[in-house]
């Protein structure tokens, strides 16, 4: 007992500090470059298969088709409309598989950051880009007042409930909006990433300083594998989530009166 | 415990508080990437949608037609088949009538020949029935007159009288043959 009191006072945890790494050169730092490595990498991705498209498709054009197929079929098409949708759909591929990657760099070795942990990457997505895409088309369809009605006053409201009605809409569509989707996959990251770090620095720390608590140890790195096998879900998860609320914010402000 | 003191100890850094570099470079990334993919990528998967559509639809379209085509054939040839059998039976029908009609025309041919014939035969039988019937006579007559006159011993050479006494005899016998022909 008292060689764990002990350990724990030597044990460093893991912190916000883990997330913010020296910067590499000048003010460059590791999720900057990581940024800018899977801008590189996706657009390679998605030159290299649109390249040569047949209409029997091959193994990897199959395999790109049906990444394709998620975001113009299974977001845009679903969330904003069959009418609408053509569009916004290079938006949606490019904010899921932008999103994805960045996610995923958390679980490539080496690598290993996901660079959505940082708010200002999310946020400058969904803040200056979602945000003002749906409002403008928004605006473009129905007009200046017709959109803000269109989006304040959900039909069939009664008319006593409108002064309580219209400032939460308000809240809601103009101002949180942009805000929770970026929130959202921020937070999702940064506690995922913490927590594979709980367990893989404290696995390590109790097998290089445990003493008797060393037995511990591959509980610990069991529990990383784990975490890191429900990591690479919510990653998944979190990137078709971000996308699919930004298509569906789109749809609901192009839709006609529901 | 230790964590809080370690966050209040770091200070500086708060991770929801966003970097304004970070914010620019994002954007700029974004804004890269979504000009690259809608510049190049999506023009080429909506022309292969839309060309894998034409071709399904038009494949659709074209076996249709080739439906279209077989049924209208089909149509035809059950049309010619109903036409050749109405044909058929048309002329099986008048090669019947015809039959009917050359039994029936030889039948009559033969029935008028027929009765040509028996009618030829009777006039021939009567002609000869007439003749032998008048040369019988004659005959008769001679043959009694002179055998009655071998009887009698006298000749009859009255003329007149021979004469009838040789018809009232015919006409006797006539009258006893007669109801033995009829």
């Amino acid at each position: 007992m008292t060689k764990l009191v002990l350990a724990a006072e030597e044990f460093t945890p893991p912190g916000v500090q883990d997330f913010f790494p020296p910067a590499i050169f000048g003010t460059v730092t590791k999720p900057m470059v990581l940024l800018v490595l899977s801008v590189l990498l996706i657009a390679a991705f998605w030159i290299a298969a649109s390249r040569n498209l047949k209409l029997v498709p091959g193994k990897f054009q199959f395999a790109a088709e049906s990444l394709y197929d998620v975001g113009r079929n299974g977001i845009a098409r679903e969330q904003i409309g069959a009418k609408d949708f053509k569009p916004f759909v290079p938006l949606v591929i490019t904010m899921f598989t932008f999103i994805l990657v960045n996610n995923i760099f958390g679980l490539i070795p080496f690598v290993q950051f996901p660079t959505m942990a940082h708010i200002g990457f999310p946020l400058a997505v969904s803040l200056l880009v979602v945000y003002p895409v749906y409002h403008f088309v928004g605006f473009k369809r129905h007009g200046f007042f017709g959109y803000l009605k269109h989006q304040t006053i959900p039909p069939g409201t009664p008319w006593f409930v409108l002064p309580l009605m219209i400032p939460i809409e308000f809240f809601q569509k103009f101002i949180m909006n942009p805000l929770t989707l970026a929130i959202r996959v921020f937070a999702a990251m940064f506690a995922g990433h913490l927590l594979l770090l709980v367990f893989t620095l404290a696995g390590e720390f109790l097998l290089l300083n445990g003493g008797v608590m060393i037995v511990v140890a591959p509980v610990a790195f069991a529990f990383a594998i784990a975490l890191t096998f429900l990591e690479a879900l919510i990653m998944v998860l979190q990137a078709y989530i971000f996308a699919l609320l930004s298509a569906s914010y789109i749809g609901m402000a192009l839709a006609e009166e529901h | 415990m230790v964590n809080t003191l370690y966050l209040g100890a770091e200070g500086g850094i708060n991770p929801v508080i966003p970097h304004t570099s970070e914010i620019i470079l994002g954007l700029i990334s974004f804004l890269v990437l979504l000009f690259v993919i809608s510049k190049f990528v999506t023009p080429k998967f909506e022309a292969l949608y839309a060309e894998r559509a034409a071709k399904i639809e038009g494949g659709i379209e074209k076996a249709e037609q080739a439906q279209a085509e077989a049924q209208k054939l089909l149509g035809q040839y059950k049309e010619q088949l109903a036409e050749a059998r109405a044909e058929a039976a048309r002329i099986r029908d008048d090669a019947r009538a015809e039959g009917l009609q050359i039994i029936e025309e030889l039948r009559e041919q033969a029935q008028a020949e027929s009765s040509r014939i028996v009618a030829q035969g009777q006039h021939q039988l009567d002609a000869q029935r007439a003749q032998i019937v008048a040369e019988l006579r004659a005959d008769l007559g001679r043959t009694a007159v002179e055998l009655a006159s071998k009887v009698v011993g006298e000749s009859l050479e009255d003329e007149a009288r021979r004469r009838g006494t040789v018809d009232r005899f015919l006409n006797e016998l006539d009258a006893v043959a007669a109801p033995a022909s009829k």
